[in-house]
């Protein structure tokens, strides 16, 4: 949120201002000192790096402390970096976090250098410990290194379904530092951040709404399903992340709900300014929505939720409530907060600066809340003087008819305060008071008369000021202070109040007619020594006077006429010119000199004395720009009420629905990594933990059980799916998820939901078998159905292997849970991924996933492949555009992993284009394409035209350079343009070689030390046969499969697509089901990337 | 960032006359200069976009808590000699602008106060100060809490104690009157104790805020504190009694101070008083007075206490002591004007600090302290005191 490196200029600061208070000229000394040094300097920094190279740990820390203390004093120490780099892996916990801090600072400027220290962070995200591996992301998130932007995308990828929720919180801080490095990543971070909505842990709320406010703003969608759970959390996450979360629902209910302010405005005595509408809009509105507000449930919600904080401790966190219920609660209910604001004015002066600016705009608007409180306002003398001019403010917006009087008197002890700054601000608010409440002005006035005597001149100028502002209002009466004030004129010098009673003498000559040539006379002796601001005072006196008493004042106007032709000023002699041609007579003037007196002497309206808070009402309370009263960077308006309410259902999260949804997911992950997901789930929240392992089991149990007892009723949901479904032959396993879904919602709920569930799983799979067919290019491009077969074999073998799991697991759970049931289910709906409120795009998602878990069966039919084995390889299928965004135009790719037609070092990319549409969507094709340096793209030759439902795959070629940076592009059509982006899986980037197992270990004899990036993985027994290894490391990585002697070793290899170098993989089995696994390759960013890839692969059950 | 956007904050600091009148917020052209000043420090945080100003004050100011309790004191020379372990405590309260842990229970855990001990040992072994051990405590549901406490003595004090605002007029009539209390507690007990406490009077806490180990929903239905404690000292509660009940004001001040326009003589007197307080004594007066600028010197004879005034500063300062009823203490003498200025149109005000031990002026009373979740019997303890807060007396 804040700048980064805060804390870096915060020390530096720091450091710095205790300087400051020392010695004024800091930098003046310490620059040539650190001149003169320089030569030493080298001389330390050879003995550091020796310290730094020792063997002992002692030396090396105490070498990192001095470095770190010469960062403080910000001298620079980047030639220090090889030598402090090396030391990333120490096991010194202390001198590690000391290498962190110096890596952060010079990682940026040392980019090449800093790429050696990433592989041991990226050992670290994988440490047991989760402290280990939460700042091993959070340094890696620090880096500031362009290059590493992949290897970071996939690490807050990974750490975002960490089982520990410290490392997620961490993740979800990594987001906004990815995203300031490189906003280019932003569609990718928003599916994150989506992720992480749905966390149920208090740890993590605060952090991912921070990175939603950094992110996406503007993706309020992303909030609905998550809105109530937010509120119900809110209490219990950490003091900061509720600062953010309360601002970030501010601003979601002024969006959602509608106003609640409509009843009051008519009620309310102070309202006399309505915010937002003008007053006739509100009257209207006022006669139809009488009485029919009510407000929403969600809205209460809110509002009763944060009521609570208001007693926090933490002053930023009843700040954000209080402007959250000034700016959402109904009227009689925000006067809440005032008690609360008013009890911060005891925490410390800056608080108070902060707090007062506030209650000062609200005062200006609900005088009614701070009434009560006024005497908390009362000024002590010992208040900053800041403090003691938004006291006053808020004192002076407080004054009504009942409280003037003790005010008054109040004032009249801060006029005579020793501060004459804060004398002069009471001066002002007493005229404040004196035009707005008209029982009180002749008082004020007389108050402020006796004050010209006073000997301050400030304070008598400020007074002459603010007399003169209020006699304007009512100059009938005041022959006398006008009088008064002429003599004054002698003593007075302050400029303004000289000018001020120069105006009014001359504004009202008519009625001191003796006094007013008098003082012209005077003022024309000193005109030469006057101010300019006098002077001009000094002009229009004399134009006034010779408009209405010429015969005494013509010659006296002349001579002043005549001083300001010469003056030195280029503002009076103008006015001079100016007034002459005006009211001289002469036979040039023209018609306007007729006009003369009425120009001069016209009726003035009244200036109105106002508030300096009067405008600050359009920020939102508690912002940095409501403080500075101008936009900060990054402000987000608060929008308006809507006049109608958005629909409140899309924050409905369907018991149903998502019983269903968590199932069919439950499935989908079972098939993926069945045994780790499981527990990572279990384990998301301590005292979550028991009902969650619980249910999910519970229902797979439950579902069995019914199976056996009750089958008949679950058979027909399970047949009419079925029925629908196209038989395919991935039908198998789809069904089975139907079923299971079905089942889950019917035990769970009972019989009306039960009607639900089936009829969204009908709809779901309906979507499904369109989708389908809908990609039958992809399907016709698998090679042989027999290779299809054995996949949906082994898919169908893995989701048995999952059920067994689920049994065992299910058995232990079974009774606990039992009775639980239905407060579970309700707790799920947060925890799953609930996609879109409306069950089409559920489909679309779950089919996505889908067609790259079961459909996509193209098979990769590279000729260098020596099949020894029958391997599948599935093409994984990737949105490229969602059909919603894409208005209707969806967009997938896959790599087809065939060499690519349009040039060396391309790797192709099936594009499959659909319309989801009712109407032609013409001239597809490919515009303003935004690659790194290095890289080229080969367009697919445009799309004339696109069939309603119509789908095509075209070819396209893209030279990624061996890097894992996206490519971005617009996919244009006819009437709109959307940016897409491609990035490709490491895995893709390589193309299969061929070779022997003699040359492979030649080569690999030629790649190690630097080039060699290995790890040990834990493999279950089942899936250590060769045939296993090889499907899975050929479906993550395009690599070809080397013949090996030894049954325990496989290799493989590949040459990256752009510069051919070779990448070797190893996978040795050892015993006790682990395996080395070793990747030598020149590239070592795609080394040990690819490497982080394949040990889930690898290791998962 | 860069360093020089402090440049910015010196050449306010510079415009201000005073240290407390640096504005909070600066802004300048790319960044927002945040600053709190406290221990005669500034800490600026430099911000890009927009975020709750109260949000960085707050961070700043529990980072100065975090030093203080770390080191303790927070001066310019700690943080020098202990610029490591500085940079070692911000890295873990802050990742990216954001904060991270900022309870020192935690932050103890994490990264060990430098102690002498510690750091003899630290020679000696080549241990380090940070903690190998993960915080226990962020990651569960007491965060505030680490896990494993073990004492010999179980043992639990409170300390209530209340301030009194208040603004004196020049009759002796009370214009502002409110209490602003505490209740700070030093928790020294084993494993996971569950406490609560009740008050005799609870309705007499008008607004409250509370520590966040204490649970609202109790308290809101049924007016009692149940928490389960941080290790230590910490600040349990604060409360406020409004300005609608009638306080209770412990002392008089009885003053006499006058400028004559002719000589550059004046006439300063002040008698403090005792007045309800309930048969406690009221001890460690002090008196303090900011003199106007054309105050050259002060000749005074207090009758008890001794007084300094300093001529540069013009603030004078009487150190009172205990008050006895039967001969109150006062201060009298002359106060010299420097020549040729006219008199000072407005007599100083007078701030007065006091304390009275075993009293709540407000009247609350703990009722009972009862403990759950552990065996053993802990050693309670309960201490009121009232003190003085902003109380001015205008002269």
């Amino acid at each position: 949120m804040s700048g980064n490196g805060l804390s870096y200029s915060e020390q530096g600061a720091e450091a710095a201002a205790d300087l400051g208070q020392e010695a004024a000229p800091t930098t003046g000394p310490s620059a040539p000192v650190a001149f003169g040094l320089f030569s030493s300097d080298t001389k330390k920094n050879e003995d550091l790096k020796q310290m730094l190279e020792s063997s002992k740990d002692s030396a090396k820390l105490d070498a990192m402390k001095r470095i770190v203390g010469m960062i403080a004093k910000g001298k620079n120490a980047s030639e220090l970096f090889p030598a402090v780099v090396k030391n990333v892996a120490s096991k010194n916990i202390e001198i590690k976090k000391l290498v962190y801090v110096y890596l952060m600072r010079y990682a940026e400027e040392q980019q090449d250098l800093a790429l050696l220290s990433i592989s041991t962070f990226q050992r670290a995200l994988k440490d047991p410990n989760q402290l280990i591996r939460a700042s091993a992301l959070r340094v890696l998130s620090s880096i500031r290194v362009p290059i590493i932007v992949p290897i970071m995308m996939l690490a807050i990828k990974e750490a975002c379904s960490d089982l520990s929720p410290y490392v997620r919180k961490n993740a979800a801080h990594a987001i906004q530092k990815l995203y300031s490095l490189d906003p280019e990543q932003k569609e990718m971070l928003i599916e994150v951040i989506e992720k992480l909505l749905k966390d149920r842990s208090t740890l993590v709320a605060g952090s991912v709404v921070m990175a939603f406010e950094e992110v996406c703003p503007d993706r309020i969608d992303l909030i609905h399903k998550n809105y109530r759970k937010l509120c119900h959390l809110l209490v219990d996450v950490e003091e900061w992340g509720q600062v953010v979360i309360i601002h970030m629902l501010t601003r979601y209910a002024r969006t959602q709900f509608v106003s609640p302010w409509k009843d009051d405005e008519v009620v309310e005595e102070y309202s006399e300014n309505n915010f937002y509408e003008s007053d006739e809009e509100q009257k209207e509105k006022d006669q139809k929505v009488k009485n029919t507000y009510t407000m929403d449930p969600d809205h209460r919600l809110l509002l009763r939720n944060t009521k609570p904080l208001l007693q926090s401790r933490n002053a930023a966190v009843v700040m954000a409530v209080a402007q959250l219920y000034w700016h959402l609660a109904p009227k009689s209910e925000a006067s809440i907060v005032a008690k609360s604001l008013v009890r911060l004015l005891r925490s410390n002066r800056e608080v108070q600066y902060i707090v007062l600016q506030n209650i000062a705009t609200m005062s200006i608007q609900r005088k009614g809340m701070f009434e009560p409180y006024l005497k908390s306002f009362y000024v002590r003398s010992t208040d900053p003087t800041m403090i003691k001019t938004l006291k006053l403010e808020i004192l002076t917006n407080l004054a009504n008819e009942a409280n003037i009087s003790t005010l008054l008197r109040e004032f009249q002890t801060y006029v005579r305060s020793q501060d004459k700054q804060f004398a002069a601000a009471t001066i002002q608010a007493i005229g404040r008071c004196a035009t707005n409440i008209t029982e009180v002005t002749d008082t004020c006035l007389n108050g402020l008369v006796c004050l010209l005597s006073n000997r301050d001149e400030i304070v008598v100028a400020e007074s002459v000021v603010v007399i003169k502002k209020l006699l304007q209002t009512q100059p009938a009466h005041h022959c006398e202070i006008i009088k008064h004030m002429a003599k004054l004129l002698d003593n007075i010098t302050v400029p303004v109040a000289r000018a001020s009673i120069l105006w009014l003498i001359g504004e009202y000559c008519e009625r001191v007619p003796k006094i007013a040539p008098d003082v012209l006379r005077k003022t024309a002796k000193s005109f030469t020594n006057e101010d300019d601001l006098v002077k001009l005072q000094i002009l229009n006196l004399g134009a006034k006077l010779y408009l209405t008493n010429s015969k005494q004042t013509k010659l006296l106007t002349q001579y002043v006429l005549n001083l300001g032709k010469y003056d030195q000023s280029y503002d009076i002699r103008d006015r001079t010119r100016f007034i002459r041609q005006l009211i001289v007579p002469n036979e040039k003037s023209g018609a306007l000199s007729k006009y003369a007196k009425k120009i001069f002497l016209a009726q003035k309206p009244a200036p109105l004395l106002e508030s300096p808070f009067k405008d600050r009402d359009h920020f939102q309370l508690g912002t940095l720009s409501h403080t500075l009263n101008s936009r900060a960077s990054g402000y987000l308006e608060l929008s308006d009420w809507p006049e109608v309410a958005p629909d409140p259902s899309v924050r409905d999260v369907d018991v149903a629905e998502s019983a269903k949804e968590w199932t069919g997911n439950l499935d989908k992950t079972k098939k993926e990594k069945p045994t780790e997901k499981f527990y990572s789930e279990s384990e998301e929240e301590e005292d979550e933990s028991a009902s969650t392992s619980a249910s999910e089991s519970e229902s797979g149990s439950e579902s069995e059980k019914q199976d056996e007892e009750e089958g008949s009723s679950v058979d027909t949901s399970g047949s009419s799916t079925s029925s629908e479904e196209s038989s395919d032959s991935e039908s198998d396993s789809k069904e089975s998820t139907a079923k299971k879904t079905s089942r889950a919602a019917n035990e769970s709920v009972s019989e009306n939901i039960k009607k639900k569930a089936k009829d969204t799983s009908k709809k779901r799979n309906t979507s499904n078998s369109s989708d389908t067919e809908s990609t039958p290019s992809e399907k016709s491009s698998s090679d042989s159905k027999s290779e299809s077969d054995s996949k949906s074999d082994s898919e169908s073998e893995k989701s048995v292997s999952a059920t067994s799991t689920k049994k065992e697991e299910k058995q232990v759970h079974d009774k606990k849970a039992s009775n639980k049931q239905d407060v579970f289910l309700l707790d799920l709906d947060d925890f799953y991924p609930v996609t879109t409120p409306v069950a089409a795009p559920t489909a679309a998602v779950l089919s996505t996933s889908l067609t790259a878990d079961l459909e996509g069966l193209c098979l990769s039919n590279s000729s260098v492949i020596d099949v020894t084995t029958q391997v599948a390889v599935p093409t994984k299928t990737h949105e490229l555009l969602h059909r919603m965004s894409g208005k209707g135009l969806a967009a997938h790719y896959h790599f087809s992993r065939q060499p690519s037609i349009f040039g060396d070092g391309m790797v192709s990319v099936q594009v499959t284009v659909t319309n989801t549409t009712d109407q032609k969507i013409e001239n597809i094709h490919i515009e303003e394409k935004k690659l790194p340096p290095g890289m080229r793209m080969h367009d697919f030759n445009p799309i004339e035209c696109l069939e309603p439902a119509g789908s095509i795959t075209v070819p396209m070629g893209i030279d990624f350079c061996d890097s894992t940076q996206m490519a971005s592009f617009q996919l244009c059509t006819k009437d709109g343009r959307f940016n897409v982006t491609i990035q490709p899986p490491v895995g893709e980037l390589l193309l299969p070689v061929t070779m022997s197992e003699k040359d492979f270990k030649k080569e690999q004899g030629m790649l190690i030390g630097m080039n060699e990036t290995s790890a040990t993985i834990a493999v279950a027994l089942q899936n250590s046969t060769r045939h296993v290894i090889i499907e899975r490391v050929v479906k993550a990585a395009n690599l070809g499969i080397v013949p090996s002697g030894q049954d325990n070793i496989h290799r493989f290899a590949a040459k990256t697509a752009h510069s051919g170098s070779l990448v070797l993989v190893t996978v040795e089995l050892k015993e006790s089901s682990t395996a080395q696994l070793v990747i030598n390759t020149e590239k070592t960013v795609i080394g040990s990337v690819l490497l982080r890839e394949l040990k889930p692969v690898l290791s998962q059950g | 960032v860069s360093r020089s956007v402090c440049d910015y904050f010196f050449e306010a600091q510079e415009r201000a006359s005073e240290a407390e009148n640096v504005p909070p917020v600066i802004p300048t052209p790319h960044h927002y200069l945040l600053s709190v000043y406290r221990h005669k420090i500034f800490f600026v945080a430099v911000i890009q976009s927009e975020v709750p100003p109260l949000f960085v004050i707050e961070f700043l100011h529990r980072v100065v808590d975090t030093f203080q309790d770390y080191f303790g004191v927070c001066s310019e020379v700690m943080i020098k000699d202990n610029v490591v372990v500085v940079y070692e405590v911000l890295e873990e309260m802050l990742d990216n602008g954001f904060p991270l842990a900022t309870e020192s229970n935690i932050l103890k855990e994490l990264i060990k106060p430098p102690t002498i001990l510690r750091t003899v040992v630290n020679t000696i072994t080549g241990s380090t100060n940070v903690g190998d051990q993960l915080p226990t405590g962020q990651l569960s549901v007491v965060p505030w809490r680490r896990t494993g406490v073990k004492y010999t003595n179980n043992e639990a004090y409170f300390d209530v104690i209340e301030e009194i605002d208040a603004i004196i007029d020049k009759s002796g009539s009370t214009i502002t009157a409110e209490i602003q209390g505490v209740i700070d507690a030093c928790v020294k007990l084993t494993g996971m104790p569950d406490l609560t406490l009740s008050f005799m009077n609870p309705r007499l806490l008008d607004d409250v805020s509370f520590h966040p180990c204490v649970r609202f929903k109790r308290w809101e239905s049924e007016r009692i504190l149940s928490f389960i404690p941080p290790d230590g000292n910490f600040r349990l509660l604060s409360y406020h009694v409004s300005a609608q009940n009638l306080v209770a004001i412990p002392v008089y001040v009885k003053h006499n101070i006058s400028f004559r326009d002719s000589s550059s003589l004046g006439r300063f007197e002040i008698t403090v008083g005792p007045k309800q307080t309930m048969g406690k004594t009221v001890e460690g007066v002090m008196v303090t007075s900011q003199m106007p600028k054309s105050v050259l010197n002060m000749t005074l004879t207090p009758s008890q206490g001794t007084h300094i005034f300093d001529p540069v500063t013009k603030l004078l300062s009487w150190d009172v002591g205990k008050i006895n009823p039967q001969k109150l203490p006062s201060l009298k003498g002359s106060v010299s004007l420097q020549a040729g200025t006219s008199k000072p149109d407005e007599n100083p005000t007078i701030n007065l600090q006091f304390k009275i031990q075993q009293l709540a002026i407000s009247g609350l009373k703990v009722n009972r302290l009862d403990m759950y979740g552990e065996k053993y019997k802990p050693f309670k303890g309960i201490k009121y005191m009232t003190k003085a807060g902003k109380f001015q007396v205008r002269t």
